[in-house]
């Protein structure tokens, strides 16, 4: 009697860990659908909330000028230098969506809904799909291991994403992304960037980290994170319709306004009192080393004064 | 026979290889693309056969009917031209031959498929104006036209051939499909280079300034400048409205600084040494066929028309 019990607990152990061998590829998953908020939504929208690193995008938009730590080259600064938030009124860009490369940062939220995409014939999860982002330009992640486009494929704003796990992270790589902005204050991002997300769950709290390779627009890869908390009483609502309107005035069809070579926009440094040099950007800007340098300019600029 | 053999091995593997070049691509409605023959090439498809926007490069021919053929079928019945250049319109003859005039049309009585195109065109064929060689006679358009717009009715689809008189070349057309929601836009709009201003052939700055305007007016987003009215591009991929404003934008952006300095008056040296096409170059000034510095001077001597004519 007690061999045949043995045999069955010989067995069943033997059935369990053929399960937990089957079952591994599922269980290093991390379901990461949900409704989701940001930081600056689940700490409410005021001085605290502001603390966090993305309170400038989120809200009214970065100051103009202001490129620190951000990897750009000099084309990019020279780009983001002529930019002027009047162009926003041309009609045809009143109701322009952020970009990929922008929108999980960017402002209008987002607080997101992720969802499956399952097949409904096979049942199989062929996608995530990503809701909720600025003016509408949401988001397929295929999971279903299909090619990117061709390079004659249209790009864009939501760009084109496929995903793959990598023990419980999902591991996205988006392109075909829309000459856009990492930053909306005019600071560039080309149609040539990769950009790579790497989707982490913890329990009730999502942090996206995300790298783009622009070899167009930035020195070296640009990495920065957000983290989302989960709100199972959160439903984002539908995407608003922009109706353009008429902000000209008097200007003439394709006007577009733009500031000319060697402009500066100091005023943000100005208002932190940091150094001009350490607000406009560059690889060098984005590594804790750099703040030896900017005490280096500081008091220089006292020094001056 | 080895040696006959071999040479049929080669010039099977060139032709495989051209074909490999060449991708198909769904646009919308009955629009599609064809690239890799040269410029790029609209392809409407429909129950009363095929029409064709340009004709790609010589000697890509066989490429590309292969590559209409991956689309369809159906037989050719129009061909259209949106420019005199030859990446455009190289392939007139050899798919001229491939096709024939759609039954109970007034060009009936040609063995080929009819060629539309705007007079200037035929006229820099025919006539080797602004330098070109004179070209043979089947290469030329059979269909010709002077005035602002002409209106074509093919598969249940109006389609406006809309002249622009003086943006990349004196003879550029906008081709939209008011059905489908496709403009075909020829060399007005390059993704992969910054806009060839050929004075030689009657182009100039606002006229493409003018024409890039023209397709804003037409596109129509669906929303938010998302979807809505395609544009296939001369070169490059596929865009929608909003591609067309940033690229808009980028030419008017650089005309107003080139123009800034020649009111100063600069020299041409000074403003190419300025860079006023600066922060756009690592996007659009890769082409070797048509460098940052090539744009530049046309820009100038577009607006400077004396200089130009002194320089000339």
């Amino acid at each position: 009697m007690t061999r045949v019990i043995t045999r069955y607990i010989q067995g069943g152990v033997a059935v369990a860990a053929a399960m937990v061998l089957l079952a591994t590829p599922v269980w290093a998953q991390s379901d990461i659908s949900g409704e989701w908020m940001t930081p600056r939504a689940f700490m409410g929208v005021g001085a605290l909330a502001q603390q966090f690193e993305d309170g400038p995008d989120r809200a009214d938009g970065p100051d103009v000028g202001d490129y620190t730590g951000l990897p750009i080259n000099d084309f990019a600064r020279k780009k983001a230098e002529a930019w002027t938030a009047s162009v926003l009124s041309q009609p045809e860009r009143q109701g322009n969506p952020h970009p990929a490369q922008y929108s999980i940062r960017g402002g209008g939220g987002p607080n997101i809904r992720i969802s499956k995409v399952i097949d409904p014939v096979t049942q199989a999860w062929v996608a995530y799909q990503l809701d909720g982002l600025y003016n509408g330009a949401n988001r397929t992640i295929w999971l279903d291991g299909r090619q990117h486009p061709s390079e004659y494929a249209e790009h864009l704003w939501s760009g084109f994403s496929t995903g793959k796990w990598d023990g419980n992270v999902l591991e996205v790589r988006t392109t075909h992304m829309k000459l856009g902005v990492i930053r909306r204050n005019g600071v560039p991002s080309s149609p040539y960037g990769v950009m790579t997300e790497r989707f982490v769950r913890h329990g009730d709290y999502l942090t996206v980290i995300t790298i783009i390779d622009d070899p167009i627009y930035l020195e070296e890869p640009f990495v920065r994170d957000v983290t989302f908390r989960i709100n199972p009483q959160q439903n984002v609502g539908p995407t608003t319709s922009v109706d353009p309107s008429d902000e000209l005035g008097d200007k003439p069809l394709g006007w577009v306004p733009h500031d000319p070579p060697g402009t500066h926009h100091p005023d943000f440094a100005k208002k932190f009192h940091l150094p001009f040099e350490a607000t406009q950007g560059g690889k060098e800007t984005q590594y804790p080393e750099y703040m030896k340098k900017l005490a280096g300019l500081i008091a220089a600029e006292r020094t001056k004064k | 026979m080895a040696a006959l053999a071999l040479g049929a091995g080669l010039i099977g593997a060139a032709t495989l290889g051209a074909q490999d070049a060449i991708e198909t691509l769904p646009v919308k409605g009955q629009v599609s693309m064809v690239a890799g023959a040269g410029g790029n090439v609209t392809v409407l498809d429909g129950p009363q056969g095929v029409l064709l926007v340009d004709a790609g490069r010589q000697g890509m021919s066989d490429a590309l009917l292969a590559g209409v053929r991956r689309i369809t079928t159906r037989p050719i019945h129009f061909l259209l031209n949106t420019t005199g250049d030859m990446d455009h319109v190289g392939g007139n003859l050899e798919v001229g031959k491939a096709g024939r005039p759609a039954p109970g049309s007034n060009q009936a009585a040609s063995p080929n498929t009819p060629i539309y195109a705007h007079e200037n065109v035929l006229n820099r064929m025919s006539l080797g104006k602004g330098g070109d060689p004179m070209l043979e006679i089947g290469y030329w358009p059979t269909v010709t036209f002077f005035t602002a717009k002409r209106t074509l009715y093919f598969n249940n689809e109006p389609i406006e051939l809309i002249w622009q008189k003086a943006a990349h070349t004196d003879g550029d057309l906008l081709i939209f499909f008011r059905l489908s929601d496709v403009v075909s836009a020829g060399d007005v709009l390059n993704t992969t280079s910054f806009p060839v201003i050929d004075l030689t052939h009657g182009g100039s700055i606002q006229g493409e300034i003018d024409a890039l305007n023209r397709i804003i007016d037409i596109t129509v987003p669906r929303l938010n400048q998302m979807d809505g009215t395609r544009v296939i591009p001369g070169h490059g991929r596929i865009c929608n409205e909003a591609d067309v404003v940033e690229y808009r934008d980028m030419v008017t952006i650089i005309r107003d600084r080139v123009k800034t300095l020649a009111d100063q008056g600069k020299s041409l040296e000074d403003v190419v040494a300025a860079r006023p096409a600066y922060e756009y170059e690592p996007l659009y000034g890769t082409d070797k066929a048509w460098t940052t510095r090539q744009f530049v001077e046309a820009v100038y001597r577009s607006l400077k028309p004396a200089e130009r004519t002194s320089r000339q």
